[in-house]
């Protein structure tokens, strides 16, 4: 029997499984580049006005670390500039979730091993799950270059940029394939993966951020940290620029090593195991974990964790930049306005506004923190073992609580440290802001991300087989509703809808007490309705 | 006193399908009983109600004098319950399982923990996800067993157990029902039944078909008979209640209707019989011939 027998029944086997999801990921993707690329031609029809845009920007090295190195003046490369980065981000994370979904998840809940006994070669899982995803980039990667075409924009660059989305997801997806080899959860590959995009991105931005500014005034170069980052080199083949083709060759070597390591690491490990082997533990429980609370802290503390411990990193990298940002930007009109778009503040002194616009990006974090803590009740009643666990005196509303408690502790933990984070970096190269104002306004992210915890306990009660599903559209669409709804050119009335829409823009603005008092009545109503309906409802087992 | 679980007319769907259909159990405070059914019949979805996990839909649920939905909390703290599937916490080891189970019940007794570890021969510091499937049902056993409860509701316990352990999980039940506790076994295994429960309950498409003490469920049924005499034997065929004759001159071989057995026997005697052996229907038969039954009757519909 070859290695590879029945690679071809698992790839049919993962497309019925995928068809919704990789669809929905595909269209919400189109979606948003037709939107954006309309905008920009709405917003900035005439030269002119894209380079007093892109004059100010390229001065921000806030704005270069969140949106890119602007690579020209026209129509594409303004919507490079806007959407680029984020589309490579949306490539990145749709490859990795579906590897780890087709192996370590396969793996783990058995099916994989179901699969395995009826004559499969050892190969076929993991070959299987690398074309499902490469066709799924491929395709992605088309229908983006057919959108910009769509927009009237010009064959090379729209091309450019399809390529390099869908050879960005391949680089990640044989990223997410060793991962999914080395860890034994599919929730901890999956948590690995994710940071590695959220890092490469983020050591992008620096590279960009540090980047040279052409004689034009206008075009950016990265600096060489973007060489070191998947999407730094998604960003370097610059569409609608003076597109660097071969830049190409770098994911695509990327991947091949990655899956010969895949490979490598997979037939030298047993079935269901990680290449980390197990240590007996304790014999007996110690007091701690003997209660719903003790549990539920003992199931989140890793990935609590490793967020809080990442938040506040960040901060302190993020109040590093404090000084550069005011001094490259004061004087700099265009800059601001980009800044405040984001942020949403009016005249403020420079540096706040940035902060402000970080913490919406920590709120973000908070919030994905939130749902990715909460979602773990739904695993642990689908099959887990919440059965048992609500067949003891334990009661329904106890044992949510007890979750629900874990996520508002990490979240808050998370937002102190990050804002405790940039003040201390921010007052060590000699910034002004302070402390105390920045750990208030990570605290004001609080009460929107926790609304995001209401929204998924009310799924949760209301719809227990979506749960999953529907709380990843929902942050992903508060996320574009909120942050990105300008850049989309969303309606107010659909901006609104995002609860980020709705924090003030501090320390750039005054705290003010209403719309967070709002967010978290909303929040503890949502909350309570998805209580109610959980205790009414039959366990979905 | 009361009757430990007493289920009456039990309706439960799910969507259009109807899992349960008018469903009747009736567990006496201390009895071990068995709970049979073909794949799919709905015991697990039975037990489920009975834990409040499930609501159900119409009819009569008590459990230990309480209502399983609405007061669960309070009815849990008197019972241990071992689901047919176990999933534990990858990261927790096997022993922080048990405690965790014996503890959210309401506590555990230590010697009695220490003692079934030690019968099921269970390595308590592995971490779950290493555990077979036998040895996390193990982990559950143990949990349950060293509870002090009333009441113990086990989903086919012993599903992947070896011959070693089930011996084990015998004995263990036994004790629990010495000191008067109620079990309820599920179960797939006739030999592990008839060694232990006092009671069945055989239950088939959402209804139960057959309920009562082993004993007069045997009595309501055939008793197969071998019989050789001296001279050919004849005339049974003529004889109310005999089925299957299968007569060969001076030996023959039937079932009888329980009820019918004593005519038939007087019948016999005038055969100057050698050789009689004659053996109660096996709760394999019992259970065969409904099971039986509902296939010729699907086959006939
Ligand atoms: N959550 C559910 N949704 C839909 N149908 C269900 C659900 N749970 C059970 N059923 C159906 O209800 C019926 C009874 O199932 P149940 O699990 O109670 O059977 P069982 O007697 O425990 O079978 P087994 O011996 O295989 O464990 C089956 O037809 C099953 O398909
Ligand atoms: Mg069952």
């Amino acid at each position: 029997m070859s290695a590879y027998a029945g690679t071809g029944r698992l790839i049919r086997l993962a497309l019925r499984r995928d068809r919704v999801q990789i669809a929905v990921w595909i269209v919400a993707s189109v979606a948003l580049l037709a939107a954006g690329a309309a905008a920009v031609a709405d917003e900035f029809p005439d030269e002119a006005e894209r380079v007093t845009a892109l004059k100010g920007a390229g001065t921000s090295p806030a704005v270069l670390l969140m949106r890119g190195a602007p690579v020209g003046t026209d129509l594409g490369a303004l919507v490079n500039f806007r959407n680029y980065a984020f589309m490579l981000v949306l490539a990145a994370l749709m490859s990795t979730f579906a590897i780890v979904r087709h192996t370590r998840q396969n793996e783990e809940n058995g099916r994989a091993e179901l699969l395995g006994a009826g004559r499969l070669g050892r190969r076929a899982g993991l070959t299987s799950a690398l074309v499902v995803v490469a066709g799924a980039d491929l395709l992605l990667g088309a229908a983006l270059t057919g959108t910009l075409l769509g927009a009237g924009l010009p064959a090379d660059g729209a091309l450019a940029f399809g390529a390099a989305t869908a050879a960005t997801g391949l680089a990640f997806a044989g990223l997410a394939a060793v991962a999914a080899q080395l860890f034994q959860s599919a929730r901890a590959a999956n948590a690995f993966a994710a940071t590695a995009v959220g890092v490469a991105f983020l050591v992008r931005g620096i590279g960009d951020a540090l980047g040279e500014r052409a004689a034009d005034g206008i075009q950016v170069t990265g600096a060489w940290p973007s060489w070191l980052s998947p999407i730094g080199w998604g960003m370097r083949v610059r569409p609608f620029g003076e597109e660097a083709w071969w830049v190409l060759a770098l994911p695509f070597a990327l991947v091949a090593a990655c899956v010969a390591v895949a490979f490598a690491l997979a037939g030298r490990r047993d079935f269901g195991a990680g290449l980390i082997p197990d240590r007996p533990g304790p014999k007996a429980a110690s007091r701690s974990l003997l209660s719903p609370l003790g549990l539920a802290w003992r199931l989140n503390r890793g990935t609590t964790l490793g967020w809080v411990i990442g938040g506040a990193l960040l901060g302190l990298g993020i109040g590093t930049l404090g000084r550069t940002v005011n001094e490259a930007m004061s004087g700099n009109t265009g800059a601001t306005e980009l800044l405040d778009q984001i942020a949403g503040a009016g005249a403020a002194p420079l540096v706040d506004t940035f902060y402000a616009a970080m913490m919406n990006v920590f709120g973000v974090l908070a919030a994905g923190y939130v749902v990715q803590a909460l979602l773990r009740l739904r695993t642990e009643e689908a099959g887990g073992p919440a059965e048992a666990v609500l067949a003891t005196a334990v009661g329904r509303v106890r044992w949510v609580a007890a979750h629900l408690a874990c996520a508002v502790i990490g979240a808050t933990a998370l937002l102190v440290l990050a804002g405790a984070g940039m003040g201390v970096a921010d007052a060590a190269v000699g910034g002004v802001t302070g402390v105390d104002p920045l750990v208030g306004a990570g605290l004001a992210q609080l009460p929107a991300a926790l609304t995001l915890a209401g929204f998924v306990v009310l799924v949760f009660g209301l719809l227990p087989r979506l749960t999953i599903p529907l709380a990843w559209a929902g942050l992903v669409a508060s996320i574009v509703c909120g942050l990105l709804g300008e850049v989309f050119a969303l309606p107010e009335a659909v901006r609104d809808l995002s609860p980020f829409s709705h924090v003030p823009p501090i320390p750039a603005a005054e705290a003010a007490a209403g719309p967070l008092v709002a967010l978290a009545v909303t929040a503890a109503a949502l909350a309570a309705a998805g209580l109610a309906l959980f205790r009414r409802r039959n366990l979905a087992l | 006193m009361t009757d430990a679980i007493a289920v009456s007319g039990l309706v439960k769907s799910f969507g259009t399908s109807r899992a349960l259909n008018g469903l009747n159990l009736t567990v006496g405070t201390g009895e071990v009983h068995g709970f049979l059914g073909p794949n799919g019949a709905g015991k697990t979805t039975t037990i489920r109600v009975l834990l409040g996990l499930l609501r159900a839909d119409a009819g009569q649920v008590r459990l230990l004098g309480g209502d399983p939905w609405r007061d669960a909390v309070r009815l849990h703290k008197r019972l241990a319950y071992v689901p047919g599937d176990v999933s534990l916490w990858p990261n927790l080891t096997g022993g922080e399982a048990i405690d965790l189970f014996g503890d959210l019940r309401g506590g555990l007794d230590r010697t009695r923990r220490a003692e079934l570890v030690e019968r099921f021969q269970l390595d308590p510091s592995k971490r779950c996800r290493t555990y077979s499937k036998g040895n996390r049902q193990k982990v559950a056993l143990v949990a349950a067993f060293a509870s002090d409860v009333e009441l113990f509701i086990l989903d086919e316990p012993t599903s992947g157990l070896d011959p070693l352990m089930e011996a084990a999980f015998q004995q263990t039940v036994r004790e629990v029902s010495a000191r008067g506790a109620t079990v309820l076994l599920s179960s797939h295994i006739f030999s592990e039944v008839e060694a232990l429960c006092s009671a069945v309950s055989i239950i088939r498409d959402g209804v139960t078909v057959e309920s009562g003490t082993l004993a007069r469920l045997r009595h309501l049924t055939r008793t197969s008979v071998t019989v050789e005499a001296a001279e050919p034997i004849t005339g049974l065929d003529a004889l109310p209640g005999v089925h299957d004759l299968v007569a060969d001159g001076t030996r023959a071989r039937f079932d009888v209707d329980s009820a019918r057995l004593p005519g038939v026997l007087r019948h016999l005697a005038g055969f100057e019989v050698q050789a009689l052996t004659s053996h109660p229907p096996t709760l394999e038969e019992l259970f065969m011939r409904h099971y039986g039954e509902a296939a010729t009757a699907g086959a006939g519909r």
